[in-house]
């Protein structure tokens, strides 16, 4: 499957849906900023990894591929869930990703530029996660015979 | 002030990485935004500039926990709405349990 952009996807996002992304985001940078200072890094650290935007990335591409299927006259479909389910398979790829950029940056930082060592970091992290997420067809990463296996092409598919 | 503008960069660097996992198809290919380091940009950005780079070193050593557990915790989330057939919304919130029992566990653990 290659990869490509649609940017007419934008469109099917609401105001209020940019809006909550914005406030959650906001949100847990400052949550994670108030418990490094009152706890300390170490502490602190481990809220960089939060799922800040999963549960509303989730909750959007489930509702939007019901729309979709409702539009198209289905009103009872798994579509919507598979879908959400398919973008936690991408999310769990990306964190493995997400372990490579904080090593980049644990170790880097103290002897870089720190804008070097976050860019550097960014870039093991977009690395990672494309060559993770190229080789889970590999076979040995595939589990034969599955129903969900094919459900989940099927929505790899189709797009938002 | 500085609460202020953590909120609003954060919120701009997190909205951008959704708006861009919004346009990139395939969806599984786009999943990999919601584990994007939006959060830990915004933040490391600015605590380098107030709190310096050893600082900033040790909160991503304990990120790398908090990253393993982001990673069982969309394994937790798959598992409840393809096994237990439970809807994104409550199956995403359900399974922060299993991120809050793993960052926790690995720093009472390992980082305390």
């Amino acid at each position: 499957m290659r990869v490509h952009f649609d940017i007419s996807a934008l469109k099917a996002t609401k105001w209020y849906e940019y809006a909550l992304r914005f406030l959650f985001g906001g949100a847990i940078t400052v949550i994670t900023g108030v418990l490094a200072g009152h706890y300390g890094s170490v502490f602190g650290g481990l809220f960089l990894a939060f799922p800040a935007i999963f549960p509303a990335s989730a909750t959007l591409v489930e509702k939007h591929e019901r729309e979709k299927k409702r539009r198209a006259g289905i009103t009872k479909t798994a579509r919507g869930r598979e879908a959400a389910a398919l973008d936690a398979r991408g999310a769990a790829i990306g964190s493995i990703g997400l372990i490579g950029f904080a090593f980049t940056v644990w170790r880097l930082a103290p002897i870089w530029n720190g804008a070097l060592a976050l860019f550097a970091a960014l870039v093991v992290w977009m690395t990672l996660s494309i060559l993770i997420w190229r080789l889970r067809r590999h076979r040995l990463f595939v589990r034969r015979g599955r129903a969900s296996t094919a459900s989940s092409t099927a929505i790899s598919s189709g797009g938002h | 002030m500085q609460i202020l503008f953590r909120f609003v960069i954060g919120g701009l660097v997190v909205s951008l990485f959704a708006a861009f996992a919004d346009v990139v198809k395939p969806k599984s290919f786009a999943g990999l935004f919601a584990a994007a380091p939006s959060v830990a940009m915004a933040t490391l950005g600015l605590t380098i500039m107030t709190e310096g780079k050893l600082f900033v070193a040790a909160e991503t050593r304990s990120m790398i926990f908090g990253a393993l557990s982001l990673f069982l915790y969309a394994a937790a989330a798959i598992r409840l709405m393809m096994k237990y057939k439970l809807d994104a919304a409550p199956a995403a919130i359900s399974a922060l349990a299993v991120w809050m029992i793993c960052a926790m566990g690995a720093w009472y653990v390992l980082l305390r």
